[in-house]
């Protein structure tokens, strides 16, 4: 187990390296300095080659990666010249909320997609199975944005429950207390990833219902809730613990959309916004942050795996 | 409850010998064929693709609209008989928008794929081919494209130089090949240990051979199968650079452009700039996510075949 999770980490260790300096070069490639955007369209070549020299935006790429690297891990992101706001301090004002949307949605799906997978499984073929699976196959195929809107004319507009603009405060704490505004932007994110976790759910029980430990289970006389709940779910869930970490790629991208569509201050609308504004340093932080959570997330999950199934620690 | 499976040699006696009725051998791809045929949702999802590729390209042949020239008059009319999705707000026939819509995504989205296929099943092969320290060299490369946020990467690459179909097309698929790569290399390593693999080398084919003639042909099935899915996350991933502003600029237009527009109007009830658009997009990736399952399943009586 020991040598597995070695071999994982250091592989996580490269795929990182690789992946940071792709980005870096890709972006540098696309924007190589920000002079421009200090210096104003008005600016003469040799005060921008000035520029350039002063902040090391001249120095051969793999310099200035190593450069980068060195301050990230010194705590220092960068500086966006557009904000004029180390960004550092921009993400700072908006990681929480933007951690606190993907959480709870990506725990409101979860909640939701395990039972129903399971449900669907025991019942399957049944009327609630393919209204489910028929559900989910629509969700499947909806670019977020529409089912936001779907959502926001249905329960912002024609029955005015909740409102269609998310939570504006800079408290975290008044943003969780708000429902009215957040319960829009929380179900657009967590229906998405409902719709793929129920199918994944249900395919995974369907494998375990086969299985002799099942029939063993029952033949006992064991009650079926304890057989749902102990060899069932227990043992379906497994899968979705890898599942998990693979989509947070899809949560993150969902996030940009949802913080977009919602206007919800976050990480998200912060890129959106670095997009507009071409504004180099956020984009690159925001890109590279995502790279990142994403490596090790897979990593936590895998480690995850590897504490609740006992099979792989023999392996 | 869990269905009882009744035991194999059972289901063997109950449904004839495996792989069809006896009779004249059928090939592989002919089973695939009547599965694939006897899925009634893949059938579904076969028409409504038809459907939509007829409705943006021959549409607008039989539905003559002005998609060049704004015109305020006309802005924001609702559904009538002389534009029965009603106008836009620059008072372009909204019908018709979504016809030229629909050929900008169905044209990247399998230009996309295409490229997406060939640089995975080519990486894929020549991974599994050598194998050894190329082999996990190429496919550590394969973990470190899967951990570049695509949306984002696509987003910027898009900011930057300008989004065309071309573009946009080439910019998707170069960041899509990860999974057939991957499904490729995984036949390949089972498939070059063959017979036929031996013998062909034994005759004297080279590497680039044994691939392009010998070990792609046969790894193909699972390679379409993926094909349906890159088809259908093209299309999505358009929508959303088309939803974030970042899409095709005038006078090309695409469905996610189209919606980001009509959200302006949600608040006046202009239903008709949103819900066909956004109906369109479902449609067309419900429809190619069917055939991709069914693809799937067909695929796997032709691999039990072998």
């Amino acid at each position: 187990m020991i040598s597995y999770l070695g071999r994982r980490f250091v592989t996580s260790i490269i795929v990182v390296i690789g992946v940071s300096v792709f980005i870096f070069i890709l972006l540098h490639a696309a924007y190589p300095s920000p002079a421009r955007a200090v210096l104003g369209l008005q600016a003469k070549p040799n005060q921008v080659a000035a520029w350039n020299q002063e902040h090391g935006f001249d120095d051969p790429v793999i310099v200035q990666y190593f450069h980068y690297v060195n301050n990230v891990l010194h705590g220092n992101l960068g500086y966006s010249y557009v904000e004029n706001q180390s960004v550092l301090a921009l993400f700072k004002e908006r990681t929480a909320r933007s951690v606190y949307l993907s959480g709870i949605s990506l725990v409101i799906a979860i909640i939701i997609a395990l039972p129903l997978g399971i449900f669907q499984a025991v019942k399957r073929n049944s009327i609630g199975d393919n209204v489910a699976t028929s559900a989910a196959f629509i969700l499947y195929s909806m670019p977020s944005f529409f089912l936001g809107l779907i959502l926001i004319q249905v329960f912002a507009l024609s029955f005015p429950i909740f409102s269609f603009e998310a939570s504006q405060s800079n408290s975290l704490w008044v943003v969780i207390g708000d429902w009215n505004a957040m319960t829009l932007p929380i179900f657009t994110l967590a229906l998405i990833t409902v719709a793929s976790f129920s199918r994944y759910m249900r395919s995974s029980s369907m494998d375990v219902l086969a299985q002799d430990y099942i029939k063993v289970a029952r033949a006992k006389g064991l009650p079926e809730r304890l057989v749902l709940w102990r060899h069932l779910f227990r043992n379906a869930s497994l899968p979705m613990v890898t599942l998990l970490g693979l989509s947070l790629p899809i949560l993150l991208a969902g996030n940009l959309i949802t913080e977009t569509l919602y206007n919800f201050q976050g990480l998200g609308l912060l890129f959106f916004i670095s997009l507009q504004k071409v504004d180099y340093p956020v984009m690159l932080a925001y890109t590279l942050a995502g790279a990142v959570l994403v490596v090790v997330g897979n990593l936590i999950a895998d480690i995850a795996l590897t504490i609740a199934d006992p099979r792989i620690r023999l392996a | 409850m869990a269905m009882q499976q009744p035991p194999l040699d059972a289901q063997r006696a109950l449904s004839g010998p495996e792989g069809g009725d006896v009779g004249a051998v059928q090939s592989g791809w002919r089973l695939a064929l009547r599965e694939f045929t006897s899925n009634r949702l893949a059938v579904i999802g076969f028409a409504i693709l038809i459907f939509f590729v007829l409705f943006c390209f021959l549409g607008p042949l039989l539905y003559h609209t002005d998609q060049v020239d704004t015109n305020d008059i006309l802005a924001n009319t609702a559904p009538s008989g002389a534009h029965l999705l009603g106008t836009d707000n620059q008072g372009f026939d909204e019908l018709g928008r979504m016809m030229k819509g629909g050929q900008a995504a169905l044209e990247i989205g399998f230009f996309a794929a295409f490229v997406a296929i060939v640089i995975g099943t080519l990486w894929g092969a020549v991974a599994g081919l050598a194998g050894g320290i190329i082999d996990s060299a190429m496919m550590r490369v394969v973990d470190v494209f899967l951990s570049v946020p695509f949306l984002f990467v696509v987003l910027i690459l898009a900011v930057k130089f300008g989004a065309t179909v071309l573009s946009l097309s080439l910019v998707i698929g170069f960041f899509a090949w990860q999974v057939p790569a991957r499904l490729v290399r995984g036949e390949v390593l089972t498939l070059r240990e063959r017979d036929f693999v031996l013998a062909a080398r034994t005759a004297g084919a080279t590497s680039w051979r044994l691939i392009t003639r010998h070990l792609i042909p046969n790894a193909l099935g699972v390679v379409i199968v993926n094909v349906t899915f890159q088809v259908a996350d093209a299309i999505l991933t358009v929508s959303y650079v088309g939803f974030l502003g970042f899409g095709l600029h005038y006078p090309n237009v695409d469905w996610g452009d189209q919606l980001s527009n009509g959200i302006n109007f949600l608040e006046d009830g202009y239903w008709w700039l949103i819900f066909p658009v956004g109906a369109c997009i479902v449609l067309t990736v419900m429809a190619l996510n069917f055939i991709g399952d069914a693809l799937r399943d067909s695929m796997d009586v032709r691999l039990r075949r072998r």
